[in-house]
């Protein structure tokens, strides 16, 4: 393209639209298509007292929690190479989990009441996964007994992969897993993001 | 790998409204965006890798938006009731509206070329790929679209003045 001509500048100026219209057919296009099937992951993020956390639902329930040390275009990318890349930004799909969240940072809630899509693991540590969810709010568990609830003793340290790489933390509570001494061991959001919900339970 | 479908719709989502203001019009716009932006994710996960997706888009643009005018075409508009014409694009006023009337005046395919090339930014090949006919002819359109916007406009503005 040469020079532009005026009417060019002008009808690029006069065709602008503005965000809040954008955002209004965003809105309508989230509406349509998982009305017609069409949307793989719907994703929003929410603030929270151990940062930002990105939340993603399937239809079949919500696939991850990431936190904001995470980077979330990488989140996206991998949920999109792993789940299906018609992802779109969809807050009103996730209210519930948002607002569940909520409670529990507030300490009004101590379990979860969401269906669950565990697309994202398998195998063994799908199974560890799984058996977070029976450690009770304000309890701990040590990564040998972890191991040997899901009937592996010698496994300890493949249960500490399977919390490092959990895609449901907090509602899949790996920050229940200690070391056996009592230290913290590891934690995906961070040392001080375990601290903090720790903390928060035990308060409660 | 493909890029979540988000990033695809905030990048192209003003470029595939101005094609459809353009060619569905100002009232068909918002309908053509949706229906573009619908098909577009039904086809999406079969979208080759690499592929120019700003063009692609265009072309579903230019489908919907072509099906849309010829659905209206079909339903004939009620007779009883004025139009709005009022332009809901930004802040309405005389000048966008008077831009829309030109652009409406405008023969089909030289509101394509002109829209595909200057406001979406894709060559005369890839123009002429969407809208059928030669880069040549594309090209032409285009510059007659041009030249007719310019003596609209030129010949609205000195009417303003005589007023």
């Amino acid at each position: 393209m040469s020079a532009r001509d005026p009417e060019v500048t002008a009808l690029l100026a006069a065709t602008r639209p503005d965000e809040s219209r954008l955002s209004r057919l965003h809105a309508t296009l989230v509406t349509r298509a998982s009305d017609e099937g069409l949307l793989d992951v719907a994703y929003t993020t929410m603030d929270s007292p151990i940062g930002e956390l990105l939340l993603a639902s399937t239809a079949s329930g919500l696939a991850r929690i990431a936190f904001a040390n995470e980077d979330f275009d990488d989140v996206l990318e991998h949920l999109a190479a792993r789940l299906g890349p018609r992802i779109l930004h969809a807050p009103h799909a996730l209210r519930e989990v948002e607002r569940e969240l909520d409670e529990y940072f507030d300490g009004s809630r101590r379990e979860f009441d969401l269906n669950l899509d565990l697309a994202l693991s398998a195998g063994f540590r799908q199974l560890v996964q799984q058996q977070l969810a029976h450690i009770d709010y304000g309890k701990t568990r040590s990564y040998q007994q972890v191991a040997e609830s899901v009937g592996n003793p010698k496994a300890s340290r493949a249960v500490g992969s399977a919390c490092a790489t959990n895609p449901l933390p907090i509602v899949l509570p790996c920050h229940r897993v200690l070391r056996s001494d009592g230290s913290l061991g590891g934690y995906s959001g961070g040392l001080e993001a375990k601290r903090i919900l720790l903390a928060l339970e035990h308060a409660a | 790998m493909q890029q979540p479908f988000e990033q695809v719709v905030a990048e192209h989502s003003a470029t595939v409204l101005r094609v459809c203001t353009f060619i569905a019009g100002v009232n068909d716009a918002e309908d053509a965006w949706s229906e573009t932006f619908i098909s577009a994710m039904r086809a999406y996960p079969g979208l080759p890798e690499g592929a120019n997706v700003q063009a692609w888009l265009v072309t579903i643009a230019h489908n919907r938006s072509i099906d849309l005018i010829r659905s209206r075409e079909r339903v004939p508009a009620p007779t009883d009731e004025v139009p709005d014409a009022q332009s809901r694009i930004g802040i309405p006023g005389a000048t966008d509206d008077e831009l829309w009337a030109s652009v409406a005046a405008l023969p089909l395919k030289q509101r394509q070329a002109v829209a595909y090339h200057h406001l979406a930014g894709l060559p005369f090949t890839e123009v002429a790929g969407i809208m059928g006919g030669s880069a040549a002819a594309a090209r032409k359109a285009a510059s007659d679209g041009i030249k007719a916007l310019r003596l609209r406009i030129a010949a609205e503005s000195r009417t303003e003045a005589l007023r």
